[in-house]
């Protein structure tokens, strides 16, 4: 297995972190969120590096990424798609629009597109159901959706 | 109607401390600090509030609770959020966050708190990352930090995010998530106050109750108290979402009738058809029919007419549906989210889904009623968290009030296919 390596700028923003915690384990989260958004994958590598950091077995830091759903041991697209399917948005004919969303990346809910742009998720509520149906896109919320509206959302993004 | 919470919320660059400022924020601080810590707490206690994550425990006595004597003692601000119809703190934490940051001093200072953190659900980044902006420029302007307007109180608060795991917003969840753990539920007792955040006394409380203490603070626990019925006091954010013109967050007195809110507030309903359902609090309480749409929105009248305030969500059906649609939605998420500590819980809400699905498609028997009763029985206040509660109150409600809808899917079975 090859050594993970963390950037400088990484190296900065884990101190960064570590000191918001009087207790290292803390920055378990924060450190594996940091790896999914620079990799879009936490791979076997980088859980022992975060477990060098975090005086914890490579084992504990499986564990509990095994727990939450945003880790993913799979590398994903470079957007990823939550799409909301849980009530609000059900009420407000989700379902239809992702299928829609799948068609068009011509892709099945779970996959990603084979140029590794696009992965597409079904999500529980995201916390805007004032705004159904909705989805989230990295770290963009897009709520009111329809057909349109999610094309163009695709389309701008490159 | 009185705006607490709300009253500026639509005011440009209201997230910045300069508007935040300008508007009168923070100003309660320099009040707070001339009293002593028991005053706030007592202040608290005074003006009814109680809290808005759920379980609407009276806020002052919770924090009256804490282990005497031990330091250090933490705060955590849950701002998890995933209670399905639920986005008012979102919308707080989105526009308004240096009034959460007011309210995490305030506590702070009245229960000896040095060190807050603001534990975001992970799809929350945009908002932890606008919190972090506004966290520093209250550290500039030496409302965090150390000796604070020089009164010897020091504190910092830091944010913190999960990664997606609707069982974290139970509060020792939390705690073991922000732990590095992971976010299984803890035994209780001890209860935060006593053991919580690194076996510390801890308080925890939702966005929305801690954004309602600087106002309390400021304008006096009376001032809040005369707000709403006897016994709920105050104002309430309410989602309002569902088959609604206006979806919306609308923040209203307590007691205001929940027509009021379907009807007037957000616009009434889509395609103007009629009114079928009503979730009140989020999707782990019991839903009511058409009928009932007149309770008054607040804790008591809820539970009087047998479902919970809860959250403050109100999911709004129309009868374009039919009523095991939507169960089916509701279970299936519980089922996602169980954290499969309990065998009643794990194993109970997939029998739940695996029956409703049946009946669905039209393989199912009257019978699967009295089974599925079965299943929630077994459930109910049998589990080491609330979650199978939650689980089993859209189904028994759904059956309770819409049987009919039920037996829609027992009509069409075609001979052999139940069992
Ligand atoms: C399964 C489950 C999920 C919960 N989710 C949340 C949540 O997302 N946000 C929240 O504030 N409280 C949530 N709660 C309630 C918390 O356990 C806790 O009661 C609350 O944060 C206390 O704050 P409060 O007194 O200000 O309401 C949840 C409870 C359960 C059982
Ligand atoms: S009731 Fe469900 S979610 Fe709660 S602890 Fe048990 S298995 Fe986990
Ligand atoms: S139900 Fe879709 S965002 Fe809440």
């Amino acid at each position: 297995m090859q050594e993970y390596k963390f950037t400088e700028e990484q190296e900065k923003e884990i101190s960064r972190i570590l000191a918001k915690y009087p207790v290292k384990t803390s920055a378990l989260l924060p450190l594996l969120t940091l790896v999914q958004r620079a990799d879009r994958v936490v791979s076997p590598e980088a859980m022992v590096a975060i477990s060098k950091k975090l005086d914890v077995s490579p084992a504990y830091v499986q564990s509990v990424m095994s727990f939450y759903t945003m880790y993913h041991t799979e590398k994903v697209g470079k957007y990823m798609i939550l799409f909301c399917i849980n009530i609000s948005c059900q009420l407000n004919g989700c379902d239809k629009l992702l299928e829609h969303t799948a068609r068009k990346l011509n892709i099945k809910v779970g996959e990603t597109t084979s140029d590794e742009k696009f992965t597409l998720h079904r999500e529980e509520c995201l916390a805007a159901c004032t705004e159904a149906p909705m989805m989230r896109v990295n770290d963009t919320y897009y709520g009111n959706l329809t057909e349109q509206r999610i094309d163009q959302i695709l389309e701008s993004l490159d | 109607m009185t705006q607490i919470l709300f009253k500026d919320i639509n005011k440009e660059g209201l997230h910045t401390m300069k508007v935040y400022e300008g508007l009168g924020g923070y100003q309660s601080l320099k009040k707070a600090f001339a009293q002593k810590p028991e005053e706030i707490v007592e202040a608290v206690k005074a003006s009814g509030l109680r809290g808005r994550g759920g379980a609407g425990f009276p806020t002052g006595l919770k924090w009256s609770f804490l282990a005497k004597d031990v330091f250090p003692r933490y705060l955590c601000c849950n701002a998890d959020e995933s209670e399905p119809g639920t986005c008012k703190d979102r919308e707080l934490l989105l526009k308004n966050p240096h009034l959460l940051i007011e309210g995490m001093i305030l506590c702070s200072y009245a229960c000896r708190i040095e060190t807050g953190y603001i534990y975001f659900r992970g799809e929350f980044q945009d908002l932890s990352f606008i919190m972090d902006k506004a966290l520093d420029e209250a550290r500039a302007k030496g409302y965090l930090g150390k000796n604070i307007l020089g009164s010897g109180f020091d504190l910092d608060i830091h944010t913190h995010l999960g990664a997606g795991a609707y069982i974290c917003g139970e509060e020792s969840a939390l705690l073991n998530s922000l732990e590095g753990g992971r976010g299984e539920p803890r035994m209780k007792p001890p209860f935060p106050a006593v053991e919580g955040l690194y076996s510390k006394p801890t308080v925890i409380n939702n966005v929305e109750t801690l954004c309602a203490v600087p106002y309390i603070v400021s304008e006096g626990a009376d001032k809040y108290a005369a707000l709403g019925t006897e016994k709920s006091k105050g104002t309430k954010l309410v989602s309002v979402s569902g088959h609604v013109k206006k979806p919306g967050n609308y923040e209203i007195e307590m007691g205001t009738p929940t027509s009021e809110l379907i009807y007037n507030l957000a616009g009434g309903i889509q395609n103007d058809n009629k009114l079928k359902a009503f979730i009140p609090g989020g999707s782990s309480v019991p839903m009511l029919p058409a009928d009932k749409v007149d309770t008054p929105y607040d804790y008591e009248s809820l539970a009087e007419a047998g479902t919970m305030l809860g959250s403050g969500a109100l999911i709004v059906i129309d009868d374009s549906i039919n009523i095991v649609e939507a169960t089916l939605r509701l279970i299936s998420f519980y089922m996602h989210e169980s954290c499969g500590k309990c065998t009643p819980c794990r194993e109970g809400t997939r029998w739940l889904h695996q029956i409703v699905e049946r009946i669905m498609q039209n393989k199912g028997q009257l019978e699967y009623i009295t089974r599925l009763e079965d299943i929630c029985d077994n459930m109910a206040f049998k589990t080491f968290c609330p979650l199978a509660d939650a689980c089993v109150a859209p189904v028994v409600s759904s059956i309770k009030y819409f049987r009919a809808d039920y037996e829609e899917y027992f009509k069409n079975v075609p001979a052999g296919a139940a069992s």
